[in-house]
C-alpha cells in the first residue's frame, strides 16, 4: 500500500506521564489508538514514516509565552516533548522530508495563552504556536492559517494571534454558552493590527457531521481560498465526537475524516479528545489515512451507524446561520475594523482568565499601539489572585523599527517596584529577556 | 558432549562437529536442491563418522526449505479466511485463489463488536470442499486481544483439514496485514515442512541417531523439530542468523556495542550488536515481498563483494552490485576489488600477474597509475561499507520510542568495534580499520562459520502478555493461552507469569535451568478510568529468552 502523501507521523504516547493516575490527561490517552493504528498495519504503509518528537528548549517556550515564574518551574518534560513533537511535525513538512506530517501527542496546547501561570484546560505549553513560532524563525515568516477542529474554543491560540495579520485563526467549536471556556463567539475578531484574522464558529450542541461539512464548505474553505495561506494546521482537537464525555457534540471519525480531507492541511496536532477507547483509536485512524491520501471509508466506530447521529433541522438551521454569519464579518472586516479602531493610537483590552486546572484567577489588560508600518508592539500588565504581577512587552516578528525601538524603551523605563517580573519578548530579532527586580 | 551444526547455503551445505565448546570437525558439501534430505544426510553421515553418536547431544540445522519453496512459489494451496473488520481495508492479492472475507468484527479491547455469521461460514465451507486446498488460515483483526473467532473457524474446518493455521499463535504483536501473510506463510508452507521433518525422523531413527533436532530461526535462536512442524515459517531466512551467530562465537565480542560484516564475493551483510546481543527487525522479516511478523535479526545486504564488477563510467569508479565471475586473480576476466586487494599485496592471488595486468590496463585507460587505483578502489568499497553502517544506524538509533524516560535516555548504538568475516576479510581489514577509525578483529578460522553460528545458537521464546481487568482476561498468544483472571491481577503477577511460563517454555525446548533465564522486555500497566471512578487495568509484558550460544555465552 502506498500513500499519495507521504505523512509524518510523531506518535508519542507518554506512556509514562499523567496529569495524576485517574486525570483523562493519563497515560492510557493514546494507548488504544497506538493499538489501531499498528494493527492497522499503519507502520507498513509505504510513505508513511513514524518519528520521534524533539524536545523544546526554554527559548522555544519563551518566543510564545510570559511564564511565571519562569517555564521550567511550570513546564513538564511532558509539555518540553509534546512542543517539541510539534517542532518536528514543522521540520519534516518544511524540511522537506514529508509532505504532511501529524503529531500525536499530549498534553495539547490550545487553551495556553501567552501569559502562563498553570494549567488551563489541561495545557500549559501552546504546542502549535510554540511549533510555529520555532518555524517561523527557522524557515522565514510565511502567511499561515490554524483550523482548530477541538470542541473547546482554542482560546489559547485565539490569544496569542490576536494582533497577527499573518495567522489566521479560525476555531470550530462547541458555543462558550454551554462549554468551557466560556469564549469563541463570533465578535471575537482580533486586535487591531489583525482584525477580521480572527475567526470563531460557535457551533449549537448536537451539530453532526453534515454541520461540520457545511461550515468547512460554506464557510472555512471560502475564508482560506481568499487568505490564500502558505501553510495550513489543523489543532485537531476530537472531542467533537459523538462519545466524548466532556462534550455534547455528534461528530463521527468518518466525519473527522472527511473534514481533514477537505480542509488538506500540511500539518496536523493532536489537541483535546477524551473518548480514549468509543473515539481517538478511529479519528486518529482516519485522519492518518486522510493525510495520507488513502481510502479512509472503512474507518468507523463499532457503535457508528448511518443515520444514526443524523442532526435535526434545528441544528441544521441555525448551523447555516452562523455560517453566513461568519462569512458576512470576514467580507466586512475591514471596514468594521476602521470602524473599531479608527483614530486610535493604542487599543487596551481587559480580561479574567481563569486557570481551571491550576485554580488561578488572572486579571489583565493588554495594550497595543495601532501601527501604520505593522502590526504594533504590545505590553501585558497582568496579575492574579496568588500574588503575582507582571508586565511583559511583545516586539511583534514584523516590527517596524520605531515599534522595535518603543518595546525596548517599554522594557527599560517599566517600574521595577510594580512588578514580579518585566518580560520582553521580542520576535523580530528572536531574543527574550527578563527583569527580576531584586527584592528587599 | 557434542553438538552437530549444519548450514545449508545455495551451493554448499556446511557441517561441523563442536565438542565441549570448541571446534572438532568441519565437512563441506555441495546442495542438491531437489533432495535436501538426502543432502542433509548425507553431510550429517560424512560429521558423524568416527564420531560416538552417543555423546552426541543435539542436531543444530539452519535449513532453506521453507525459504526455497516460499522464494519458488512452490506452496500448497491455502484457503485463507480473513475477518478484516473496520479500519484500512489491506488488499491481499498475492494469497492464490482462495481468499473470503467474514463479516463482523472484534475492537481494540479485545471486545466482540459483531460475531460472525455462521450461513456465512458454511458458505465458504462448501465453496472450499471442491477445491485443491491443502490447508487453512484463518485471521481475525485484533485476534490477539481475542481469539475467539477464529477458534470458531476452526472449529468448523477441522475435521476436513489437516492444518489450520490460527493467526493469534503466529504473535501476540499486533500488525494484522502481516499477520495475514505469515499465517498464509505458515500454512502454505506446512506440508512441505513436515514432508521433511517425517522424513527427517525416520531417517535418523534408521541410523539410530537419538540426539534431539533443532531448526534455526532468522531471530539467531532454534526451535525444536516438533515445534517447527507446528510453525514452519519460524524457520525461514536463518541463512544471516546463523552467519551473525557464527560471528558471535568466533569473535567472542564483549557486552558492548559492535557492528559485524559478512564480505562475500557477491554481497556484504551488516549486523550490529547493543549491549553484545544482536539488534532484530523492528516488525519482522521480508520474503518474496511479504512483511511478516516472524522475529528475525536485523540485517542489511549491500551488492558489494569481493567478486564485485569494477569498472568507471564516464570518469566514475563503480563497484557491483552484479558479479560477472571471479576475481582475475582466481581466473576471472574483469577486476574486481580481490585483485585490488592482491595488487596491494594485502591478499594472495592464483594468477598474481595476470591479475596485476588487468589492473594495469584499466589504470591505463584512465590515465591513473595502477597502485593508486588499487587503493581508490579499497578505498570506495570501504567507503560504501561506512556508508551504509551510518544509514543503518541512524535507522536504529531513530528508531520510536513511547515513554519519556527513553527519549530522555536517547540510548545512542555506536559500535566500538567491528568484526569481519569472509574471503576478503582479513585483507580488508587494515583498510576497513582506517577508513572506520575503529578496531577490526577477523577471526583465524571463519570458512564454516554460519555451521558454526547454527551449532551453538540456543533456543529462544518471545511471548506477549495481554491483561485486562475489565474483560478478566489474559493472554499469551504465542502459547495459546488465554485464561481468565480476577480483577485484583496486577502488573507484578503479570511480570511473574510472563517470566514462568517463558522460563517453562525454555525447558521445554531443552533448555537447563541457567539457559532458560527470562528477561522482561517491556512492561506497563494502564488505568482505565470509567468515569472517574474505580480503575481496571490493561497490562502488557513482553518476555524473552534472548538468543546466544549454548557454551561460553555470558
Ligand atoms: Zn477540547
Ligand atoms: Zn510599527
Amino acid at each position: 500500500m502506498q500513500a499519495k502523501n507521504t505523512l509524518g507521523l510523531i506518535l508519542f504516547p507518554a506512556f509514562d506521564w499523567a496529569i495524576s493516575p485517574t486525570h483523562p490527561e493519563r497515560e492510557e490517552r493514546l494507548l488504544y489508538t497506538q493499538d489501531q493504528l499498528l494493527e492497522e498495519g499503519i507502520e507498513d504503509v509505504e510513505g508513511i514514516e513514524f518519528h520521534n518528537p524533539a524536545i523544546a528548549l526554554d527559548k522555544d517556550i519563551n518566543r510564545v509565552h510570559f511564564c511565571y515564574p519562569d517555564a521550567k518551574t511550570l513546564l513538564t518534560e511532558s509539555h518540553y516533548i509534546a512542543s517539541g513533537g510539534v517542532m518536528k511535525a514543522f521540520d519534516l513538512v518544511l524540511g522537506g522530508t514529508t509532505d504532511k506530517s501529524f503529531a500525536l501527542v499530549r498534553p495539547p496546547g490550545h487553551h495556553a495563552q501567552r501569559v502562563v501561570y498553570g494549567d488551563r484546560g489541561f495545557c500549559i505549553a501552546n504546542i502549535e504556536a510554540v511549533g510555529l513560532e520555532y518555524a517561523r524563525q527557522k524557515y522565514g515568516d510565511m502567511r499561515v492559517a490554524i483550523v482548530d477542529t477541538d470542541c473547546h474554543h482554542g482560546d489559547g491560540t485565539q490569544d496569542i494571534y490576536w494582533n497577527d495579520p499573518d495567522t489566521l485563526f479560525i476555531s470550530f467549536h462547541q458555543d462558550g454558552s454551554t462549554l468551557y471556556p466560556g469564549t469563541g463567539f463570533v465578535d471575537e475578531l482580533g486586535g487591531p493590527g489583525a482584525y477580521g484574522c480572527n475567526i470563531n464558529i460557535p457551533l449549537p450542541p448536537n451539530t453532526g457531521d453534515q454541520g461540520f461539512q457545511y461550515v468547512l464548505e460554506h464557510t472555512v474553505l471560502t475564508i482560506l481560498s481568499e487568505y490564500k495561506p502558505d501553510l495550513i494546521i489543523n489543532s485537531a482537537g476530537q472531542d467533537n465526537h459523538y462519545t466524548d464525555p466532556l462534550t455534547n457534540m455528534n461528530f463521527s471519525a468518518q466525519g473527522y475524516a472527511a473534514l481533514n480531507h477537505s480542509l488538506n492541511p500540511d500539518i496536523g496536532v493532536l489537541e483535546g479528545g477524551y473518548s480514549i477507547q468509543g473515539a481517538l483509536p478511529y479519528v486518529n485512524t482516519g485522519i492518518v489515512l486522510a493525510m495520507a491520501g488513502l481510502d479512509y471509508s472503512g474507518v468507523y466506530e463499532p457503535d457508528y451507524h448511518l443515520g444514526k447521529w443524523k442532526q435535526s433541522d434545528k441544528v441544521t438551521k441555525q448551523v447555516e446561520e452562523i455560517a453566513e454569519a461568519v462569512y458576512q464579518l470576514w467580507q466586512k472586516r475591514k471596514e468594521l475594523g476602521a470602524r473599531k479602531f479608527g483614530g486610535q493610537k493604542s487599543v487596551k483590552r481587559q480580561r479574567r482568565v481563569y486557570y481551571d486546572t491550576a485554580g488561578i484567577m488572572e486579571s489583565q489588560v493588554q495594550e497595543f499601539k495601532v501601527c501604520r508600518n505593522c502590526p504594533g508592539v504590545n505590553s501585558i500588565i497582568s496579575q492574579n489572585d496568588q500574588g503575582a504581577k507582571i508586565m511583559g512587552i511583545t516586539v511583534p516578528r514584523q516590527a517596524c523599527p520605531s515599534c522595535q525601538r518603543e518595546g525596548y524603551r517599554l522594557f527599560s523605563e517599566a517600574n521595577k517596584a510594580h512588578y514580579n517580573q518585566i518580560y520582553l519578548q521580542d520576535q523580530s530579532k528572536d531574543q527574550y529577556q527578563v527583569r527580576i527586580p531584586t527584592r528587599r | 558432549m557434542l553438538i552437530a551444526g549444519i548450514d545449508m547455503g545455495g551451493t554448499n551445505i556446511d557441517g561441523v562437529i563442536i565438542r565441549n565448546g570448541s571446534l572438532h570437525k568441519a565437512v563441506k558439501h555441495q546442495v542438491n536442491h531437489d533432495d535436501v534430505l538426502h543432502s542433509i544426510l548425507a553431510c550429517l553421515q560424512d560429521l558423524l563418522r568416527d564420531v560416538d553418536e552417543g555423546n552426541l547431544e543435539r542436531i543444530n540445522l539452519s535449513t532453506t526449505v521453507c525459504t526455497n519453496a516460499i522464494v519458488e512459489d512452490k506452496v500448497s494451496q491455502v484457503g485463507l479466511i480473513l475477518q478484516q473488520g473496520p479500519g484500512l481495508q489491506w488488499q491481499f492479492d498475492r494469497m492464490g485463489d482462495y481468499l473470503r472475507y467474514l463479516s463482523g468484527s472484534v475492537d481494540h479491547r479485545g471486545k466482540l463488536v459483531r460475531s460472525i455469521d455462521k450461513e456465512e461460514l458454511e458458505q465458504v465451507r462448501q465453496e472450499f470442499s471442491d477445491s485443491p486446498i491443502e490447508a487453512i488460515a484463518v485471521v481475525s483483526k485484533f485476534s490477539p486481544r481475542n481469539p475467539t473467532v477464529e477458534e470458531q473457524v476452526h472449529q468448523l474446518f477441522a475435521d476436513a483439514y489437516e492444518h489450520i493455521t490460527l493467526g493469534n499463535s503466529i504473535s501476540g504483536r499486533l500488525n494484522f496485514p502481516r499477520r495475514v501473510e505469515t499465517s498464509y506463510l505458515n500454512a502454505a508452507t506446512y506440508k512441505t515442512f513436515n514432508a521433511f521433518a517425517d522424513h527427517m525422523r525416520k531417517a535418523l531413527s534408521e541410523k539410530q541417531i537419538k540426539a534431539p533436532v533443532y531448526i534455526l530461526k532468522a531471530d539467531g535462536g532454534t526451535i525444536d523439530l516438533e515445534g517447527a512442524a507446528a510453525k514452519p515459517v519460524e524457520t525461514i531466512l536463518s541463512g544471516p542468523a546463523a552467519s551473525c551467530m557464527g560471528m558471535r562465537a568466533l569473535l567472542s565480542p564483549d557486552n558492548s556495542d559492535s557492528c559485524l560484516l559478512d564480505v562475500g564475493g557477491t554481497t556484504t551483510d551488516i549486523f550490529f550488536l547493543v549491549d553484545g546481543v544482536p539488534v532484530f527487525e523492528p516488525q519482522g522479516i521480508e520474503i518474496d515481498r511479504r512483511k511478516t511478523l516472524v522475529r528475525a535479526i536485523y540485517s542489511v545486504s549491500i551488492g558489494l563483494g569481493g567478486d564485485s564488477h569494477v569498472r568507471f563510467v564516464e570518469g566514475d569508479l563503480q563497484i557491483g552490485p552484479e558479479r560477472l565471475g571471479n576475481a582475475v586473480a582466481f581466473g576471472g576476466e574483469e577486476i574486481t576489488p580481490t585483485d585490488a586487494l592482491v595488487y596491494l599485496g594485502a591478499m594472495e592471488g592464483q594468477y598474481p600477474d595476470k591479475s596485476h595486468q588487468a589492473l594495469k590496463r584499466v589504470a591505463g585507460q584512465e590515465g591513473i597509475m595502477p597502485g593508486e587505483l588499487a587503493l581508490t578502489i579499497v578505498a570506495k568499497m570501504c567507503s560504501m561499507i561506512k556508508n551504509r553502517i551510518g544509514d543503518s544506524l541512524r535507522k536504529i538509533n531513530s528508531s520510536p520510542v513511547y515513554t519519556i524516560k527513553e527519549l530522555l535516555e536517547d540510548r545512542v548504538v555506536k559500535p566500538g568495534s567491528i568484526g569481519i568475516i569472509g574471503g576478503s576479510a582479513k585483507a580488508l581489514a587494515p583498510y576497513l580499520e582506517e577508513s572506520l577509525s575503529l578496531p577490526v578483529n577477523c577471526p583465524e578460522y571463519f570458512a564454516v562459520a554460519n555451521a558454526i553460528g547454527a551449532a551453538l545458537a540456543k533456543p529462544t521464546v518471545e511471548i506477549n502478555l495481554f491483561a485486562d481487568t475489565e474483560r478478566e482476561i489474559m493472554s499469551i498468544s504465542e502459547l495459546g493461552v488465554y485464561e481468565k483472571i480476577d480483577k485484583n491481577f496486577d502488573l507484578a503477577e503479570a511480570k511473574r507469569i510472563a517470566l514462568a511460563k517463558t522460563r517453562e517454555a525454555g525447558r521445554a525446548l531443552g533448555l537447563d535451568e541457567i539457559q532458560s533465564e527470562a528477561e522482561i522486555v517491556e512492561a506497563g500497566s494502564f488505568n482505565m478510568v470509567h468515569g472517574y471512578l474505580g480503575a481496571d487495568k490493561n497490562i502488557r509484558v513482553k518476555a524473552q529468552i534472548k538468543p546466544g550460544l549454548l557454551t561460553g555465552d555470558r
